[in-house]
């Protein structure tokens, strides 16, 4: 009984300093990464390449069969694909191949010495260099916009959602890559699965085609899985006509599969760190 | 004909260096077949979606498929890892080492480095062409086969041409990190037909990015597409664009003061 009024305030503190710890990592992450805008600008550039050819080859094929496929117009598809920009952007996170980097260099045996697990800190700094991101996409979503006439007409719901799902995508995808990254505890060659896992990813989270496209038992798969509710979803939740319920059910299953990424992670973290033994430093 | 002993001895001696990793051969392998169901696969749902595209049938994409990967290997292989080294030493002022040699310094910084093991996107590129030519009704004799093989070779010099002015830019600018990724991404351009895209990006894949001239003429060539205009074109532009390389490459190599010393 005595245990519980003394743990309530420490309780309160702890994520008071968690919190400081998350907005200032995010407020540094800011202001180092708007430093480098030009050659953030340049991989923004390079990154719509994927997009645009995607975009072109289903307007061709919309054209050709009189307007639409599969009930998809062209409008519809550069509304897709101008949205995706920014959700792929959403998407880019503390990566796998980062923690064989991070355990090679001895960079993690300092971020170990901090009184905080190390995912926090990723978590908060690519945060805030998503602002900068976001910010810096704003042009390009303009000039795709003039280029290529997207039809998007978003209710003030869909906005709301779409503003909170590429957050919950942000989540899902750290989640999932800080996860994956724990192999590097265990093989220095994790990269030819990080690109398998990349490959599965690319058809089954609608970075390829809006999933209707796909082959229905793909889709049917694809729901049971993590990859559309990072991708698909926060795209289709500005750009289609889901109901509010299905909004809503979206964005819950987005917040499911984060804590399931979180509790996968801490597993793995956990034994993974027993088996970790710096060297050099 | 110095110029071609000093680039058959950089390459057996990069080869000699890169059988040193075997294991390597493996991740390229897996690489390649990872990247070639991929492309198989985005073929698969675009024609079960549609007969053809602009014009194309699956078949004949597939040679398309099959010359991207092809070229992809070569300028992997070849080109890249040199241009990317020649960014890298201007920013390091390792340039220096090449510059006082007693030969022709672009002939030296273009052939340094060879990478054997994306020889494995080459051979599945020539693999994909070979299934898709099998599959194309259109006939293919001798001259389309030479016509294939002379815009190759174009194409390859007009790409090699383009990389370096590109690492040219970095005696101005040692910011050029982005170059290989925007590279990367604007040369999946040629997976597609370069006439469905629209005016200003075909001009510029063709002009600007020579992937047309690299990818999409050699499988006209393949596909009994190719008129001799074209070729003419191909020829005229290559050699243009390597005056116009190599004269920025000197005139930037005029610039350069070294890092070091």
């Amino acid at each position: 009984m005595t245990t519980v009024p003394q743990s309530v305030p420490r309780e309160a503190g702890r994520i008071r300093s968690m919190v400081d710890i998350y907005l200032s990592t995010a407020r540094m992450a800011i202001a180092s990464e708007f430093q480098y805008r030009t050659g953030h600008y340049f991989f923004l550039l390079g990154m719509i390449a994927e997009p645009v050819i995607y975009l072109v080859v289903w307007t061709t094929i919309a054209d050709q069969q009189g307007g639409e496929v599969q009930g998809l117009t062209a409008g519809y598809f550069a509304a897709y694909y101008i949205v995706w920009t920014l959700v792929r952007n959403m998407n880019i996170v503390f990566g796998a191949p980062y923690w064989e980097y991070r355990i090679r260099e001895g960079d993690l045996n300092r971020d170990l010495l901090r009184p905080v697990l190390p995912l926090h800190y990723d978590i908060a700094w690519f945060a805030g260099w998503k602002v900068v991101m976001i910010v810096l996409w704003l042009p390009i979503a303009f000039g795709l916009s003039l280029v290529f006439d997207p039809s998007l007409s978003p209710r003030p719901a869909e906005i709301v959602t779409f503003a909170i799902a590429i957050w919950g995508a942000y989540l899902i995808r750290t989640m999932l890559q800080e996860s994956l990254g724990m192999l590097c505890f265990w093989t220095t060659r994790g990269a030819a699965i990080f690109d398998l896992y990349m490959t599965v990813e690319l058809l089954l989270s609608g970075r390829l085609v809006p999933l209707p496209l796909m082959p229905d038992w793909v889709q049917e798969i694809s729901r049971f899985l993590p990859f559309q509710w990072a991708f698909y979803f926060p795209i289709e939740s500005l750009v289609g006509d889901l109901s509010n319920q299905e909004l809503v059910q979206g964005l819950l299953i987005q917040l499911l599969w984060i804590l399931i990424g979180l509790a996968i992670f801490k597993v793995a973290w956990r034994s993974a760190i027993k088996r970790y033994s710096a060297v050099g430093g | 004909m110095n110029a071609v002993r000093v680039s058959w001895l950089f390459l057996k001696l990069g080869v000699l260096n890169e059988l040193q990793y075997r294991v390597n051969f493996f991740v390229s392998l897996m690489q390649a077949a990872i990247a070639l169901v991929t492309g198989l696969v985005v073929l698969a749902l675009v024609y079960s979606h549609t007969e053809e595209l602009n014009g194309w049938s699956k078949s004949e994409l597939l040679c398309v498929l099959g010359v991207q990967i092809l070229m992809g290997g070569a300028i992997k292989m070849y080109i890249q890892p040199n241009m990317t080294r020649l960014i890298e030493d201007v920013r390091d002022g390792k340039l220096d080492f090449a510059l006082t040699k007693p030969e022709d310094a672009q002939v030296l910084v273009s052939v340094r480095e060879v990478r054997i093991w994306q020889a494995v996107d080459i051979v599945s590129g020539l693999i994909v062409l070979a299934v898709g030519l099998s599959r194309v009704t259109t006939s293919f004799g001798p001259p389309e086969a030479a016509a294939f093989a002379v815009s190759l070779v174009f194409g390859a010099v007009l790409i090699y041409c383009f990389w370096l002015v590109i690492a040219t830019v970095a005696f101005w600018v040692v910011n050029m990190w982005h170059a290989v990724e925007l590279f990367d991404g604007i040369f999946q351009t040629g997976r597609w037909p370069i006439g469905i895209y629209p005016t200003w990006l075909r001009v510029s894949v063709t002009f600007l990015v020579p992937i047309a001239f690299a990818v999409t003429v050699p499988a006209e060539a393949l596909t009994s597409r190719l008129d001799w205009q074209t070729l003419v074109l191909a020829a005229v532009f290559t050699v243009v664009a390597f005056a116009i390389a190599r004269w920025f490459w000197r005139y930037g190599l005029s610039k350069y003061s070294g890092a070091s010393a």
